[in-house]
């Protein structure tokens, strides 16, 4: 065994995050490692990172006691980490960012085109070619992951940690990166890869390695297991189908005619985007996200005024009025990144819940917050969010209990009409189950939702017409029933729809 | 015109941009580190006045220089520990250092001095002029470079020193790095509060010299918050120069023109108040038209997409 983790134990008060956990590591083996939000796959892996000491517990390399006291002690013995947010430095080249903290120099100066060089033959060496010079501001979320793996290999680790390492990436990206964990597992590297996407982990996986509730529930060969049984593992029990009920489509919600942003590049963002969502109907929207899917979102939400073009909702033309005119008509915004709009991290749960509910719970202006408290109180019992207390700031909530949140919160504003925007990224099985159900249950209370998600299982899901986007236009219309995956992905990568 | 923009006008403008340049580039480092150091003013001061207490007691220029340096030292080492480890708020740090370098130094000169408002020396020697061979026989040109204190061209000495350290070398490098995402930096084992603090006395050191340029240099005698907002502007001109050594000097370079330009103008019968004005509405201009342009804007909207 390269690696193992011997009984680790963390308890962070009385909240146990890790209990009693053992986990093992090959040489040259990809170890998949999944859980619910919160289940303390995280922690393991800070654990084994430095980040984090154990309260017990040990950890063998090569068979060895050793103990990591910071990031910089396990970098020494060769692990490194990739993060779920990437921990770049975006005004900085590729170069630069792939050597910092070991520079190629010469005296006290720093040899940049030393650094280009070695970070070139890196990459080509590895099969992940990059520009040693570009910025990495510039570059796509593939590349950036990209230059993550590689200043982890040129920090020679031999053991890679990825966190979430296809979170933010377009099914195509994704692909590049499976081929390329797979070519170094081949040259000797080990991975460790959290992951949520059972699909992705069946498809490079050695072994499989499930936490619930911070406990162990069992280490299985990928060959001997399926998607199913191991999200069973997961969530501790067997996952409801979700069943559509047919129902009428009502009067439209929403209608978008025409609506052109052009920007300051020299593509428009959005060109003439037209469509409409009825009562009781769920539009998906599908695309590689940086097609004018958030263009659109913001010029529907009144967070962008269009140049042309009109949003109507419920008749009622709202081109170009405020955000708060908008919801007070009759929208809702599950946002898609939920750190930039959908919450304020330094504010507590209850704080955050109560963003856009607070008209409902004052009197001359003086909250009543016994009322709110309850509010919130339901949502967290409903959807099953993971959280200390009330009170709890959101930062130290997981992203998928963050989620389920706004997702409680923006379904509570009762509105005819909602935006979805990638409501389930980074959510672990369990959660997405809940998010789904009720999305589908808005539905079928004769709610208008617009779903907007680069995940294509989840459009062909839950939606009833899909849309497909391409360069800020909408290049395709489908009937979910009919539609296949083919035929979307085709679309999404700018083919002409078939038949 | 000619009599207007003579070479002792360029010469008034170096002297002048002196003090706000060295404070520039203590401002810039710190803010290069991600420490909006809002107590320039107050350390500047703290310089200019410990700058006379040195020459009043030891009588050698250079012991008074050297003096002003370990106060100002003292006093952001004062900043770097409330802000770096204590992790209070940067800007109500630099403001209450500001308040106390006030005070502190308005009480220090009744104390110390027993005088009211300013302190004046005729026995006091000040920075010595220095003519540069060559140079200083160059008609006009001579006239402007040469005859300053031996400061006024260590201040250009060090913006080249800086911009090299910042951008070729691996601690300027890494230095960069701690203040454009200080979480990744420490993911790296990049000891990031030894660099914070590392900028901190840097900039103690450089406002130590802004002060004794200041009391030394350009006059020899203290006034009670000589400064007059000085500290302020050297920190309009760190975001100007978007703390790059250079760029600072360069918008120190317009500010101190527009300091002398109103010296000069007061000459043109022009109301004393009115040309003073002059360097503080360049200011709100320059700010208007740089207003959303910057490093820290992008280092800003990167962060905050992430964790």
């Amino acid at each position: 065994m390269l690696l193992q983790m011997e009984s680790i134990t963390k308890s962070y008060g009385s909240v146990i995050a890790n209990n009693q956990v053992h986990f093992s590591l090959k040489r040259g083996e990809i170890h998949a490692l999944v859980g619910e939000n919160g289940a303390g796959k995280t922690t393991l892996m800070r654990i084994l990172y430095g980040m984090e000491s154990p309260t017990s517990g040990e950890i063998l390399l090569n068979g060895k006691p050793v103990s990591f006291a910071s990031p910089a002690d396990a970098i020494k013995h060769k692990i490194g980490m990739v993060h779920q947010h990437f921990m770049l430095f975006p005004t900085f080249t590729i170069a630069e960012n792939i050597v910092i903290g070991r520079e190629p120099s010469k005296g006290v100066g720093f040899d940049r085109k030393a650094a280009a060089a070695e970070t070139e033959r890196l990459g080509k060496l590895y099969g992940m070619p990059i520009d040693p010079w570009k910025k990495v501001a510039d570059c796509s979320m593939g590349m950036q992951q990209r230059v993550e793996i590689l200043k982890v290999l040129y920090q020679g680790a031999e053991v890679i940690i990825l966190d979430e390492p296809t979170g933010v990436l377009t099914p195509l990206e994704v692909k590049e990166l499976l081929v390329a964990i797979k070519g170094l597992a081949a040259q000797g590297k080990s991975f460790i890869l959290i992951s949520h996407k059972l699909q992705e982990i069946m498809e490079v996986a050695d072994r499989v390695t499930v936490l619930r509730d911070g406990k162990l529930t069992g280490t299985v060969e990928a060959k001997d297991t399926n998607a199913e049984h191991l999200s069973r593992l997961m969530v501790g029990r067997d996952l409801v189908h979700i069943s559509r009920y047919q129902i009428s489509r009502g009067k439209p919600v929403l209608e978008v005619s025409n609506v052109t942003i052009r920007g300051v590049k020299t593509k428009p963002l959005l060109s003439d985007v037209s469509l409409h969502v009825n009562e009781g109907e769920i539009v998906g929207i599908a695309g590689i996200s940086g097609n004018g899917q958030s263009e659109l979102i913001q010029a529907i939400s009144g967070l962008m005024k269009p140049e042309a073009g009109t949003v109507k909702l419920l008749g009622e033309n709202m081109t170009g009025a405020s955000v708060g005119a908008i919801r007070s008509r009759g929208l809702a915004h599950i946002p898609e990144d939920r750190y930039q709009w959908g919450v304020a991290k330094d504010a507590t749960v209850t704080e955050n819940g109560l963003m856009g509910h607070a008209i409902k719970h004052q009197k001359y202006g003086v909250l009543n917050g016994k009322g709110i408290r309850q509010m919130v109180g339901e949502w967290v019992t409903r959807f099953g969010i993971k959280t200390g207390s009330l009170s709890t700031r959101a930062q130290y909530l997981s992203g998928g209990n963050l989620q389920k949140l706004i997702v409680a919160r923006e379904l509570a504003q009762k509105t005819p009409f909602i935006i979805a925007a990638e409501p389930t990224r980074g959510v672990d099985v369990g959660a997405m189950e809940i998010i789904h159900g009720e999305l589908l249950k808005k539905r079928e209370e004769r709610g208008a939702i617009l779903l907007v998600s680069s995940e294509l299982t989840e459009i062909l899901k839950l939606s009833d017409r899909i849309l497909v986007m391409y360069e800020g236009k909408i290049v395709g219309e489908l009937e979910a029933e009919s539609a296949t995956e083919e035929q979307i992905s085709l679309l999404m990568a700018g083919g002409k729809a078939v038949g | 015109m000619d009599i207007f923009l003579d070479a002792s006008l360029f010469a008034t403008t170096l002297r002048m941009v002196t003090p706000i340049l060295l404070a520039a580039l203590g401002g810039a480092i710190c803010a290069r580190v991600g420490l909006f150091n809002v107590g320039l003013e107050g350390l500047v001061l703290i310089g200019a006045f410990s700058a006379i207490v040195g020459n009043h007691f030891t009588g050698n220029v250079f012991a008074a220089v050297m003096f002003a340096i370990v106060c100002s030292l003292v006093f952001s080492i004062l900043f770097g520990f409330m802000s770096i480890q204590l992790k209070a708020n940067v800007i109500v740090v630099g403001i209450a250092l500001n308040f106390l370098a006030l005070g502190l130094t308005t009480f220090s000169l009744r104390a110390i001095f027993d005088v009211k408002g300013a302190y004046y020396n005729k026995d006091m020697v000040g920075l010595p002029k220095w003519d540069i061979p060559v140079i200083k026989d160059i008609p006009w040109v001579g006239d402007v470079l040469s005859g300053h204190s031996p400061l006024v061209y260590l201040s250009i000495v060090l913006v080249i020193v800086l911009q090299l350290f910042l951008f070729k070398t691996v601690t300027g490098f890494r230095l960069l790095a701690s203040g454009e995402n200080p979480t990744a930096a420490k993911s790296l084992g990049i000891k990031v509060s030894r660099i914070q603090y590392g900028a901190v006395l840097m900039c103690g050191v450089l406002c130590g010299l802004a002060g004794a340029q200041l009391s030394l240099g350009n006059v020899t005698m203290f006034t009670e918050g000589m400064t007059s907002g000085r500290g302020f502007i050297a920190l309009v001109a760190t975001m100007l120069g978007q703390s790059n050594p250079l760029g600072v000097a360069a918008s120190s370079l317009l500010f101190g023109f527009m300091d002398a330009l109103s010296i000069r103008l007061q000459g043109f019968a022009l109301p004393t108040h009115f040309t003073m004005m002059l360097p503080y509405i360049v200011t709100i201009a320059a700010m208007l038209f740089f207003k959303d342009k910057g490093y820290m804007q992008e280092a800003r909207k990167s962060n905050e997409s992430s964790r």
